[in-house]
């Protein structure tokens, strides 16, 4: 059956991303909110922590690059970005700012920097699976299938 | 002058005597001429049939001339006028007139007459043929009653014997028979045995071999053949001396079987098996058979046959059903002995079951509790064992129970409705902590036309599930588990695996096809059929250290069973995973506007109120990704909510209609407690305020003093799951107060 073949795929698909620590189970808690009455939920908060994500990089970026760097407006945005990643699930974009943080109250630029481009890689990284995986989603929408849930 | 005239000639005297000799006689002819017609009229008038009558006139009329001629030539004999001359002559005349036309009618009438005397004598013959006919038809009747009265003689009565008998008593009363006799084939068909005789009341058992040409000629004619008396079947009587033995005659008389009635075709006299039935006249009576007699005979052999295979048909009936009856009363016994063994059983299993689970549970309980007093490492070590063995133990008992009562049939299925997706949902909720400690992922697809509801045993389905995903749980130790469900089509039921699976349609029914996949351990293909077997076990060494007591798929095979189903393991080899197969028939249930359903699926984990309706909830949050998120959970929980994403628009916002409040505490450059404080000052009491719940991250420190102190009613640490915001909110709804640590 083409359905449970494409289920199957998005299982393990999403299996190694939850293996590979990319997402936590707060990402399964949204899932479980997607029903009829509310069938994009995924999709549309994903999409808001695209739009918020970037946002707040450009705005980290600009604010590091700054000759005095800012760093209580580094942290609260840092702090924004960690609060959406966490409130969807993106666990290594969350551990990354954890990690940003840090350094922040240690207010060293340079760590600080190295920390922006890991949060970036993390986040481009985050932004090309979720995409992929809802990818696979839509696939099995238009072949009348439903998407497993997830649990932890 | 007396001169002779030319006249009569002057008699001579002789001739007087002469002429009175004539004289008379012509009177006497006269007379008897002028009776003759009245004696005719006399008798034609008398008769009324004569049909000549005018014919009889003209001979009247003729006789009456010829007697008046005669009587006018009296007077001729003397002297006489000339008148009477010419009266004779006139009379004569007439006489010739109507003698000729008589005589010419004569002519015609006379064969007339004649051929009256044929018919005559024709219909006297006829009659006496009708009489001879008449004769006839009175024996056949005759004959007719006879037989009507010897058929309802035999058949009266369902006894072969009686049969017989009556036969031979009637047939010889009927036909004044001084013997008659019945030969029977023996057994062995080779000879005939003499079985019944009229006169002798016992007959010794005479046998002649059947294999003579007068008993085949017999035999092979279904007509009664007259034999010789000298025939050995006929000499029965030891013969009188000089006296003439009545004529013989033999007619078969065939012995029809339950088989020789074909549905289609009567039967054909194709059976071998005949009687003979030898009747004999009275000697020296010069008697002969008649044929009306010969088909008496002929029609009474056919009746006696058919009486006879009605005898014998009903004592084929009264046996079978004699020995029903025996084996009724065989069955009867051997099935109250069963009852009263299974009630026994029934029995020792209950008084088992109580007796054996109250000490178990007493150990458990009781080992549980020593669990949490104080002990050093090694009781402590001791005493999970005694646990984990008294919960193994527990469950094999249980396993046993329920097995010994799924086998004899005495277990019902409890069919009620129930929520089937909540059905998964709960086996995915109670299967998840031990997934996760393996750090297995489990996940669950259920088909979108897979209905809500179903009618079924809710419980022994749930067994089952848990039976099967708990074993794919067991037997890996990495990878991941998944559960599709959906409905099975008939082209998908008919599994080469399941060749004696005969799904039956119906309306109100569906089955229900649930496959867990794992990428577990595996199973070997040899040990695939042992899977379901009681107690056996697989070798491998990981099977070894699960521990289990191998009844658990057993049991569910039975369940599975019960619902009309079939359950069966697919693996493609130890290493590569195995795939759970099962089909269960499940009802749809019927819904009518009084008897609605809940909708709500049971959480039994959790006392939690499980959706809120209509319950007004405004959440502060700055950040969007998390609002929406928290938004989205209320949401799913059935609440009406309103979100605002700062301390002002809170503040603004907040009224009597809400009933819970979510802060945000960790909104930079906002203190979450001073809000707390501004939303209490917006109502004059707290009770008539909305709940506060604060949302916080877990890298925060709180005391829960602090919280009390500003009238938050709850912290909640995010992330926040569905389940925890579902208790979250009934625990603060319920209590009014509600404290999460991390």
């Amino acid at each position: 059956m083409e359905v449970v073949q494409m289920q199957r795929r998005f299982v393990e698909y999403a299996a190694s991303l939850f293996r590979e620590g990319f997402l936590d189970g707060q990402f399964t808690q949204l899932q479980q909110l997607q029903d009829e009455s509310n069938p994009d939920f995924v999709v549309e908060v994903v999409s808001l922590f695209f739009e918020d994500s970037e946002k707040l990089l450009n705005d980290l970026s600009r604010a590091l690059d700054q000759q005095n760097v800012d760093f209580k407006r580094v942290d609260s945005h840092v702090h924004q970005l960690k609060g959406s990643s966490s409130s969807i699930g993106a666990q290594r974009v969350k551990n990354a700012c954890i990690a940003f943080r840090n350094y922040c109250e240690e207010q060293n630029t340079d760590a600080c920097l190295s920390c922006l481009q890991q949060v970036k890689q993390e986040y481009s990284l985050a932004k090309s699976k979720l995409e992929t995986l809802f990818r696979l989603e839509q696939q099995i929408l238009t072949a009348g299938g439903s998407i497993p849930i997830m649990m932890e | 002058m007396m001169e002779s005239c030319d006249c009569i000639d002057p008699p001579w005297p002789g001739d007087e005597l002469l002429m009175k000799y004539q004289y008379i006689s012509d009177f006497f002819i006269a007379l008897a001429y002028f009776s003759i017609p009245l004696e005719l009229i006399y008798f034609v008038k008398k008769s009324a049939v004569f049909p000549y009558r005018w014919v009889l006139v003209q001979f009247g009329a003729f006789i009456v001339l010829c007697g008046a001629t005669h009587l006018i030539n009296l007077w001729t004999f003397g002297m006489h006028s000339r008148n009477v001359e010419v009266v004779m002559t006139t009379a004569k005349v007439l006489t010739a007139v109507v003698s000729c036309v008589t005589a010419l009618m004569l002519v015609h009438i006379i064969p007339d007459l004649l051929s009256v005397k044929t018919r005559e004598l024709f219909l006297k013959n006829k009659a006496a043929e009708l009489d001879r006919e008449m004769g006839l038809i009175r024996t056949q009747e005759e004959t007719g009653r006879h037989v009507r009265m010897l058929t309802h003689e035999i058949r009266s009565t369902l006894d072969r014997h009686t049969i017989l008998k009556t036969t031979l008593i009637e047939l010889g009363r009927t036909l004044s028979l001084e013997e008659c006799a019945l030969w029977m084939p023996t057994r062995t068909g080779l000879e005939l045995q003499l079985s019944y005789t009229l006169r002798q009341q016992n007959p010794v058992g005479f046998t002649i071999p059947i294999q003579h040409p007068v008993i085949n000629q017999v035999f092979s004619s279904n007509r009664a053949v007259k034999i010789s008396p000298n025939c050995p079947v006929a000499r029965l009587r030891p013969l009188a001396g000089k006296y003439m033995p009545g004529e013989v005659v033999a007619v078969r008389v065939p012995l029809l079987h339950l088989s020789n009635f074909q549905i289609n075709d009567w039967p054909e006299l194709s059976t071998k098996r005949y009687a003979l039935m030898v009747l004999m006249l009275p000697s020296d009576s010069a008697r002969q058979w008649h044929v009306h007699e010969l088909e008496l005979v002929e029609v009474v052999a056919d009746q006696v046959a058919v009486a006879l295979s009605h005898a014998a048909i009903l004592e084929e009936s009264m046996r079978a059903r004699d020995l029903l009856m025996e084996q009724n009363v065989a069955l009867d016994l051997a099935r109250r002995e069963a009852e009263t063994a299974v009630r026994a059983r029934n029995d020792f299993l209950a008084v088992m079951n109580h007796e054996m689970r109250t000490p178990m549970h007493a150990i458990i309980a009781l080992s549980s509790l020593l669990q949490e007093t104080e002990l050093t490492p090694e009781q402590r070590l001791m005493v999970e064992a005694i646990l984990k063995s008294s919960s193994l133990l527990a469950t094999l008992i249980n396993d046993v129970l329920d097995l010994s009562r799924l086998e004899d049939g005495s277990l019902q299925l409890e069919n009620g409705t129930f929520n089937l997706h909540a059905l998964f949902r709960e086996v995915l909720y109670l299967i998840k902590p031990i997934a996760s400690v393996k750090k297995l992922f489990v996940s669950s697809s259920l088909a979108p036309d897979l209905p809500e509801f179903a009618v079924g045993d809710e419980k022994r389905l749930m067994q089952i599930m848990l039976n099967v995903v708990g074993n794919a749980v067991k037997f890996s130790n990495e990878g991941n588990i998944s559960i599709f469900a959906f409905i099975a089509k008939s082209e998908s039921l008919r599994d080469s695996r399941a060749p004696d699976f005969f799904p039956v349609h119906s309306d109100n029914h569906f089955y229900l096809r649930v496959q867990v996949k794992d990428s577990g351990a595996g199973i070997d293909p040899q040990d695939i059929s042992k899977l379901f077997t009681k107690f056996a076990q697989c070798q491998s060494l990981a099977a070894r250290n699960s521990g289990g007591s191998g009844l658990g798929l057993a049991i569910c095979k039975r369940f599975v069973n019960l619902m009309g189903g079939h359950i069966w393991i697919e693996s493609e080899g130890l290493g590569k995973g195995s795939t759970a197969v099962f089909i269960v028939k499940l009802g749809i249930p019927e819904y009518s506007n009084e008897s609605k359903l809940p909708f709500f699926p049971k959480v039994s984990a959790n006392h939690c109120q499980t959706n809120f309706p209509g319950l007004k909830v405004l959440v502060m949050d700055d950040n969007g990704v998390s609002r929406s998120v928290t938004k989205g959970l209320l949401v799913h929980l059935g609440c009406d909510v309103t979100t605002v994403s700062s301390a002002d628009d809170c503040l603004r916002v907040v009224s009597q209609e809400h009933n819970v409040v979510f802060l945000d505490v960790c909104m930079p450059g906002v203190d979450g407690y001073e809000v707390a404080i501004r939303i209490h000052e917006k109502f004059t009491t707290c009770r008539q305020g909305p709940l506060l719940v604060a949302l916080m991250g877990n890298t925060d420190r709180v005391t829960k003093e602090n919280y009390l102190r500003v009238g938050i009613n709850g912290v909640v640490l995010k992330p926040v799951s569905v389940d925890k915001m579902r208790c979250v909110l009934s625990e603060v709804l319920e209590h009014r107060f509600l404290f999460e640590t991390c």
